[in-house]
């Protein structure tokens, strides 16, 4: 798409949406959020960005192949699934470590199996959305 | 426990993830391989628990049984999960002759992996909304599977495929969303009790008719299969080995879960439209069959056609009747997916799958020929192979319900596949080739034939000693059916302790409805 | 607000099955979408059309507070609209192959795998 204001609008714009992926990403399971609607935000600055500059920009920004990004997203959360019965629980049970306190309320942060499973979405979501969209985007 | 049923479903997926990483090498496939043993042992570990304890269930993190998403193996469940894996190594080993290097970095052994995860997952599930998420993971995968290659014949099978697929999965999908409103629980188990209470019983007959169109499309039944002999010729041999080994039958293995577990009302009505179905399905089957002059059309023709006698077993509803179903279950798919992998070496040969193009197979390699009389006397019936015990208990179990006209096509079907049988054969390994020249063995590396050869004279193998020693795998499918028609223990195995509470929980709430904590609203 | 849904149900259920009618495939994709959106409905509106608040559990709470959704119809809607954009997204793509390489969108004149007989004599 050949808009200077569009352009350069991209810039920011994708920025501004890919940290707010993040965000959102992070904010997930005790808020609304969580790796689903984190990895839809992600794919979307891309999308944005592949819009702006071509696809091919885009597959260079994101360094990484997307189909391999959602293959590895499907590994961490398989592992991140799996992990609980390390600790004797039914598998895909939630694990959690509280760092400064033992509860939700007591504890500075917590080091928890469901954010890692989360993470794994992230990427399978931004993985897949993006193989696709490239690929349409590349064949026209 | 836990463990053991997660097992069968994450290993292939783990080895989906491996294998997609390094496809670019050789080691893929080697990936593949390993992944489809270590499935295997699995699978096996489950079969021996489930033959200590009875039915076992798992509820995933923990979250009880009607809320969380379940995981079940009874005996059906088990022995589907043990095939599976069995059919996959095969056809892994299969793979490594035939599928070559630039399929296989497309990601040819990522797309199996996940099939048979899928497959898998849709056996072991206990709820009816992981179900179709399991559907959905075995369709993506087998497009992906299907059209790997990318030529015009597998593009068009594919959209034909696909757009069927998807029909079915929608109907499938607004079945499970009444089937929802009515009972409030998705759960199999808990619906067993739930969908007794529903007031308006016309309501969960209509509702158990969509299920049937869309699991019906899903195992190629009368008047829905057209996709199937429009794509499984198309994709490579150990593809469509797989896919007419397990695909159609996660259809009838759902058919006969959902049927005998929760859509129980009127037996009367949706069985007897089964039986009408299953007898159409086993006719047209095996006539198209007998029109078709390609090896692998033939075959696709005869997955319909032996359908029908599962969903008989099915329909019939006799302990007998279902006993036969779960054993030609078992059966079907080891000599089917033979059959294919048999087609494949044919093709590798003789140089084509068209049947009036290729010939003299029998004199250049006997051996395949031997291989090849095995599992088709076996799917036309013959004793004592595997597929002449399976046919014995369905035809027994319909003359014991003085139904002679479907015992009638059910014999009448046997005799025509054996006509298609030895039309294949007298065609493909009698008659010398029309070119003229000599199908060796010799004619394909040593590389590419032995990984070939070895699926198929396990297979094999397998059929002979299931045909020689029913004695073990009767008993199996005899408790399996015994199982199916009570599911008592099935239920205890999934609700446990609990059931007994949600029973009096149902019985207070208004109709139709299920209590739960964050569900206030629901009161009419 | 269910007779609503229902009639919109209706509608698009109508729709779609004039759409998939066609022998366009492109139609009978946009069928296809019709009906999954359909089909999704049918589960929201399976979970009862009530007034509430989004199931959300507050700060510090075990159980959310006052009137809420029911939030399992909505999990299952969630979950079938990714499964069914992902399997579309695929068919479009297949979809788009198979005219770049058959060069039609006729279902009728898509006959390489399953060329006609030539019926000897």
């Amino acid at each position: 798409m050949n808009s200077i204001i569009f352009t350069a609008g991209a810039r920011i714009l994708v920025a501004l949406v890919f940290v707010f992926s993040l965000f959102m990403l992070l904010r997930g399971h005790h808020l609304p959020g969580g790796g689903f609607i984190g990895g839809l935000l992600g794919a979307i600055s891309f999308i944005v960005y592949a819009l702006a500059c071509g696809s091919e920009e885009a597959r260079k920004a994101l360094r990484v192949s997307p189909e391999g990004l959602a293959m590895v997203g499907l590994g961490i959360a398989l592992a991140a699934g799996l992990v609980s019965a390390l600790f004797g629980d039914p598998l895909f049970t939630g694990q959690w470590y509280w760092v400064g306190g033992d509860s939700y309320e007591t504890a500075l942060f917590s080091i928890n199996s469901v954010l890692v499973f989360d993470i794994g979405v992230y990427l399978v979501v931004l993985g897949g959305i993006l193989s696709l969209t490239f690929a349409f985007d590349e064949e026209t | 426990m836990s463990w053991l049923l997660v097992m069968p479903i994450a290993i292939p997926f783990a080895t989906a993830v491996v294998a997609f990483l390094v496809r670019m090498s050789p080691t893929g496939r080697w990936v593949s391989l390993g992944g489809s043993i270590l499935s295997l042992v699995a699978s096996v570990a489950l079969l021996v628990a489930v033959l200590e304890h009875g039915v076992i269930a798992a509820q995933m993190s923990n979250w009880e049984a009607p809320f969380g998403i379940t995981l079940v193996a009874d005996y059906l469940g088990v022995v589907m999960v043990v095939i599976t894996a069995i059919t996959g190594l095969a056809t892994a080993i299969y793979a490594l002759g035939e599928i070559p290097e630039r399929v296989e970095k497309l990601g040819y052994h990522a797309l199996f992996q996940t099939l048979i995860a899928g497959v898998t997952g849709a056996f072991l599930t206990g709820d009816v909304f992981n179900l179709y998420v399991w559907f959905e993971v075995m369709l993506i995968s087998s497009f992906g599977l299907l059209i790997l290659g990318g030529s015009r014949e597998q593009l068009d099978a594919g959209i034909k495929y696909v757009a069927l697929n998807l029909v079915s999965t929608l109907v499938f999908l607004s079945g499970i969303g009444l089937l929802y409103g009515m009972t409030g629980t998705l759960n199999m188990a808990d619906l067993r009790g739930a969908i007794a209470e529903v007031e308006n019983q016309g309501l969960v007959t209509v509702v158990a008719m969509m299920f049937m169109v869309g699991f019906g499309v899903k195992a190629a039944v009368f008047p829905l299969f057209f996709w199937l002999p429009a794509s499984y010729h198309t994709p490579s041999f150990a593809v469509s080995a797989v896919f007419a080994g397990l695909l159609t039958k996660v259809g009838v293995y759902a058919m006969m879960r959902m049927f005998t577990l929760v859509f129980v009302g009127d037996i009367g009505f949706t069985h007897e439209i089964l039986i009408w179905v299953s007898a159409l399905t086993m006719l047209t089957g095996v006539l198209g069959a007998a029109a078709q002059t390609d090896f692998r059309k033939i075959l696709s023709f005869h997955i319909i056609s032996q359908i029908g006698y599962m969903t008989l077993g099915l329909a019939l509803y006799t302990p007998l009747a279902l006993m036969g179903g779960v054993f030609y279950l078992v059966h079907h798919i080891i000599v089917k997916a033979n059959l294919f992998l048999v087609s494949g070496v044919a093709n590798k040969l003789a140089g084509h799958t068209d049947l009036n193009r290729i010939g003299g197979l029998y004199k250049s390699s006997p051996f395949l020929a031997a291989l090849f009389i095995v599992p088709a006397f076996s799917l036309a019936g013959f004793p004592p192979l595997s597929g002449f015990w399976a046919k014995y208990l369905i035809v027994k179990a319909s003359i014991e319900l003085d139904a002679w006209l479907i015992a009638f096509v059910a014999l009448f079907v046997g005799l025509l596949t054996i006509f298609s049988m030895t039309k294949i054969w007298g065609m493909a390994f009698w008659k010398p080739h029309p070119d003229g020249y000599d199908p060796t063995p010799d004619r394909v590396p040593d590389s590419v034939r032995i990984p070939m050869m070895i699926p198929i004279v396990g297979l094999a193998a397998m059929t002979i000693v299931i045909g020689f020693f029913p004695e073990p795998f009767v008993q199996f499918a005899e408790v399996a059916a015994m199982q199916l028609l009570d599911p008592a223990q099935y239920v205890e195995a999934v609700l446990g302790a609990q059931a007994e509470v949600q029973a009096d929980l149902q019985a207070d709430a208004p109709a139709g409805l299920q209590p739960d904590a964050t569900t206030e609203e629901e009161q009419p | 607000m269910e007779a609503l849904t229902a009639l919109i149900i209706g509608t698009l259920v109508a729709a779609a099955v004039y759409l998939m009618l066609a022998r366009n495939f492109m139609r009978f994709l946009f069928g296809l979408i019709l009906l999954s959106n359909a089909a999704n409905l049918t589960i929201f509106a399976s979970g009862r059309m009530t007034p509430g608040a989004p199931a959300l559990v507050p700060y510090g709470e075990d159980a959310p507070i006052g009137v809420v959704g029911n939030a399992l119809p909505q999990a299952l809607v969630l979950t079938a609209i990714v499964i069914g954009f992902g399997l579309l997204a695929f068919t479009l793509a297949l979809a788009f192959e198979a005219y770049r390489r058959l060069r039609t969108m006729d279902s009728d004149k898509m006959r390489y795998a399953e060329p006609k007989e030539d019926r000897k004599g």
